[in-house]
């Protein structure tokens, strides 16, 4: 079938229909006598024949197949731990259950796993929920699981997700510090195989965000077919999940998934099958959707939201996202030293204006350094540091005695709301803290993060974060630990606490001890809490139950129900 | 005739030569660092970036790449991109939905800019003549993307005649609203240059001599005047045809084609050096060979030309 089941075929007298409007609005103009008018006129008559006809009622789209399609940009690999695009985590997510899973609040539960065990938080015993079968009927035994993740976590393979398994023990030896070493062993020492339903996982250090962790989409499982050639798996993956492919991954055009008969697990399906469309173009997939060519799209471009709202109605589907903006203050720079300077900047920010300004209001302005939809946000965390106070920043800003020379703020040119709102920004400094010589520094968007990287920039950047598993954890110890941090900031106390919240096996205990963390890096201020995204998007009218979530899971495929 | 051919197909390999270090060297001249932008804000140890900048031969200077890439390429290896894809592989599929496009909007260029332009040249300073040149000049002055997202809301979205976007209907079904977008520019410029051309030729001495002798019109305007008049139209049709190759990058995007020009434009941005330079040399060669094709038809039109 060439076609995927978007359209609903339409009844032989609505065609002809509007196969005789066609041809009265063809663009004849005036007719002539001559030969060649006819021509002229014949041909443009023919072709919108031809195509009305054809595009009214061809195709043969079938619908009432159970299944639906659903739009977004191209994936870029398919095998777990190649990439970390949350494009792929789309169809990835369909493919594959993984260890454990999350629900739509964002709460771990068992999925693959039976149950996960540890006493220090440092060596994991995870039982296998017997019975699994991959796609092509191999069982999934914990050996599916630790191939797979030797296999991403070894250097020499290059995976996108490569850094995500650091916090196993042996990574180290899989990853040599000298580029041209190989290494000795292409097998993580932490990862042993106690049987076929039994995973013993030991840490570098205790971690108890661990279950959250395998959330993440790279810690899925590879059968032993996989490894025959891994090239062509990546074309036809064969995984343990809900959904099977059906054909090959058809590139830059769609893959397509099929309900897996053999699924014994808790996800199972409501509709019979998903197709993911690509598109390279937002805008096209959001004319699509309206043209009921595909059923489901998670993101609406900012451009159009306005007239989404309108035209879709209840099928217009916004919600909260985990992803969030900041402002760091590159501190390995001494004027930026002083806290209270980086504080008035942080109050002399009016989020609540550039919201509305920039993003119709849709946006969430932070009151805390992490989003609202992590546990563990506490409403008004970051109290008047994150709120606009002109006044109280002007006084903060001289007792800190002022900021000498040019400010450079730093930022991406990937979306023009960037250098939107640094305008506003820099507007506000200018008046309400009286710098004189505020400029904009817009890198391309390949150069940004290699600049930041190497501590390049010279001024307030934009930072950004958008979660890897619903952890407070994953927000605070990249952005803010003292190794991690791009600002060059370093506060052992924070370090500490951390250290301290990761080794905790009470999770609601730990998550005070983070709270305490994130109190110090608020305190602090060397990165200013800017806002969380909202994500809108939108259905069509032949499919319900649709849930987008904030995370690296993205929708729920296996919930929609199709008309 | 056939040596004037030879000649011309020789000439084409410093050509190629040229345009490929070329492109190689403005590829490699763009800002930034495509295997860090592979993981965009997510950390990427070093070993790995290391790994992958080793593979793909990053750390050598300009001409060693390019020395490694040609010598690929003599083999008949195109490269990978940075992502592990064989470019061949990426290019393949995607060399047919540019063919077709191209195509489509080329006969849509040629077909119904020809009729325009005689019908218009045939009736210059009436009514039909300020018709085809006013529609012409509002469809040049027009940008692209505002005609093609247009086109696609009204007769994609609201009237339903052709689908919205995709290739899935397959040709023709899939190429002709995309095709009339692409090829709307091109139609104006044919259709005013066969309109001037023939509108000049129809007072020549030549035609007046035709209908002295007592010929039809239609054999006066069909085989004496028009055939003259079209050299300047085919060789813009020539031109045209290879820059519809490579110039759908606006139309494919808006209508969703998996094409050549949808690739080139991802890789320029993610620097894929490989994928660009395979993508643009098979568009150099193409242009060559139906320029050629275009010099050969001149003889055809007009026997006065003679090739040695």
């Amino acid at each position: 079938m060439r076609r995927a089941v978007t359209r609903p075929a339409c009844a032989r007298t609505e065609c002809e229909e509007e196969h005789d409007q066609a041809q009265g609005r063809g663009p004849e103009g005036p007719r002539g006598r001559g030969g060649f008018d006819r021509t002229a006129a014949g041909f443009a008559a023919t072709l919108l024949a031809v195509s009305v006809g054809a595009a009214a009622c061809g195709g043969g789209g079938k619908s009432g197949d159970g299944t639906f399609t659903a739009g977004h940009p191209e994936p870029e690999h398919l095998t777990p731990g190649r990439s970390t695009s949350s494009y792929s985590f789309d169809v990835m997510s369909g493919l594959y259950d993984n260890l454990v899973g999350l629900t739509k609040d964002g709460k771990t539960y068992e999925l693959a796993a039976q149950s996960l065990e540890s006493k220090d938080q440092k060596v994991w015993t995870i039982k296998l929920r017997p019975g699994m079968k991959f796609h092509n009927g191999e069982p999934v035994t914990a050996g599916s699981f630790a191939d797979s993740w030797n296999n991403a976590a070894y250097g020499p393979n290059a995976y996108g997700a490569n850094d995500y398994f650091s916090h196993f023990k042996g990574y180290d030896e899989l990853n040599p510090e000298d580029e041209d070493a190989k290494p000795k062993t292409d097998k993580l020492s932490g990862v042993e195989v106690v049987d076929d339903t039994t995973l013993k996982v030991t840490l570098n250090d205790p971690f108890n965000q661990f279950p959250q962790l395998l959330t993440y989409p790279a810690f899925g499982p590879l059968p032993k077919a996989a490894f025959k050639d891994l090239k062509a798996f990546d074309e036809h993956p064969i995984g343990n999940g809900p959904y099977q492919m059906s054909g090959n991954w058809e590139r830059n055009k769609q893959v397509k998934l099929v309900a897996f008969p053999g699924y014994a697990g808790p996800r199972k399906p409501k509709n019979k099958g998903v197709t993911w469309k690509s598109y390279s173009s937002a805008d096209t997939a959001y004319t699509d959707l309206r043209a009921g060519r595909i059923d489901v799209l998670q993101t609406i471009p900012a451009a159009k939201v306005a007239e989404a709202k309108r035209l879709l109605g209840d099928r217009f589907l916004p919600r909260e996202m985990g992803t969030m903006d900041y402002l760091g203050f590159p501190m390995f720079d001494k004027r930026f030293e002083n806290a209270d300077l980086r504080r008035a900047i942080s109050m002399a920010i009016d989020r609540q204006g550039i919201n509305k300004a920039v993003y119709n209001g849709d946006y969430i302005p932070a009151d805390s350094l992490l989003p609202k939809i992590i546990e563990g946000h506490r409403p008004n965390a970051c109290g008047e540091l994150c709120t606009f106070n002109p006044t109280k920043a002007k006084q903060l800003y001289d007792k800190a005695g002022g900021f000498k020379g040019t400010l450079e703020l730093y930022f991406s040119n990937a979306q023009p709301t960037y250098y939107a709102w640094m305008q506003i920004v820099a507007n506000s400094l200018k008046q309400n803290l009286g710098i004189k010589d505020v400029q904009f520094r817009q890198v391309p968007a390949s150069d940004y993060f290699s600049m930041l990287t190497k501590r390049e920039e010279k001024g307030p950047y934009r930072q950004n974060w958008e979660a890897d598993y619903p952890s407070a954890q994953n927000y605070l110890e990249n952005l803010w630990e003292s190794g991690a941090n791009r600002m060059g900031w370093k506060s052992k106390e924070f370090d500490d606490l951390i250290a301290r919240a990761n080794r905790m096996p009470d999770p609601k205990a730990a998550l005070q001890v983070y709270n305490q963390a994130e109190d110090v890096a608020i305190r602090e201020m060397p990165m200013a809490p800017l806002w969380t995204w909202a994500g809108q998007g939108g259905r069509s009218d032949r499919v319900s139950n649709v849930t987008i979530t904030a995370y690296a899971t993205g929708l729920l495929a296996n919930e929609v129900t199709v008309k | 005739m056939w040596r004037y051919v030879l000649r011309r197909l020789l000439q084409a390999v410093p050509v190629f030569i040229g345009t490929t270090l070329l492109i190689y060297a403005l590829v490699f001249a763009l800002p930034g660092d495509p295997i860090q932008a592979l993981a965009g804000d997510k950390p990427v140890p070093e070993n790995v970036l290391n790994t992958l900048r080793d593979r793909y031969n990053l750390n050598d200077p300009l001409l060693v790449q390019y020395g490694k890439y040609m010598w690929g390429l003599f083999q008949g290896d195109l490269g990978e991109n940075y992502d592990g894809q064989k470019v061949s592989e990426m290019l393949g599929g995607r060399w047919g939905v540019t063919a077709q496009l191209a195509l489509t909007a080329w006969a849509f260029e040629l077909v119904l800019g020809i009729a325009l332009g005689v019908w218009a040249g045939l009736r210059r300073g009436r009514v039909a003549d300020t018709l085809v040149l006013g529609g012409t000049t509002l469809l040049i002055a027009v940008p692209v993307f505002v005609l093609g997202y247009t086109a696609q809301i009204v007769f994609g979205l609201n009237l339903k005649w052709f689908p919205s976007a995709g290739a899935d209907d397959g040709w023709p079904l899939s190429y002709l609203l995309p095709g009339m977008v692409l090829g709307s520019l091109g139609l104006s410029y044919v259709a005013r240059l066969t309109r001037t051309s023939l509108a000049e030729n129809l007072r020549a001495d030549y035609v007046r001599t035709a209908h002295a002798k007592g010929l039809g019109r239609a054999r006066v305007v069909g085989r004496h005047a028009l055939r003259n008049s079209l050299i300047p139209v085919v060789t813009y049709l020539g031109v045209d045809f290879g820059s519809l190759m490579g110039g759908a990058i606006v139309t494919e995007g808006i209508f969703n084609l998996p094409g050549i020009g949808q690739q080139v434009f991802q890789s320029i941005q993610l620097k894929e050096g490989p994928v660009v330079v395979g993508a643009v040399t098979l568009l150099v060669l193409i242009f060559l060979l139906v320029n050629l094709v275009v010099d050969l038809l001149y003889g055809w039109l007009d026997p006065r030309i003679r090739y040695e």
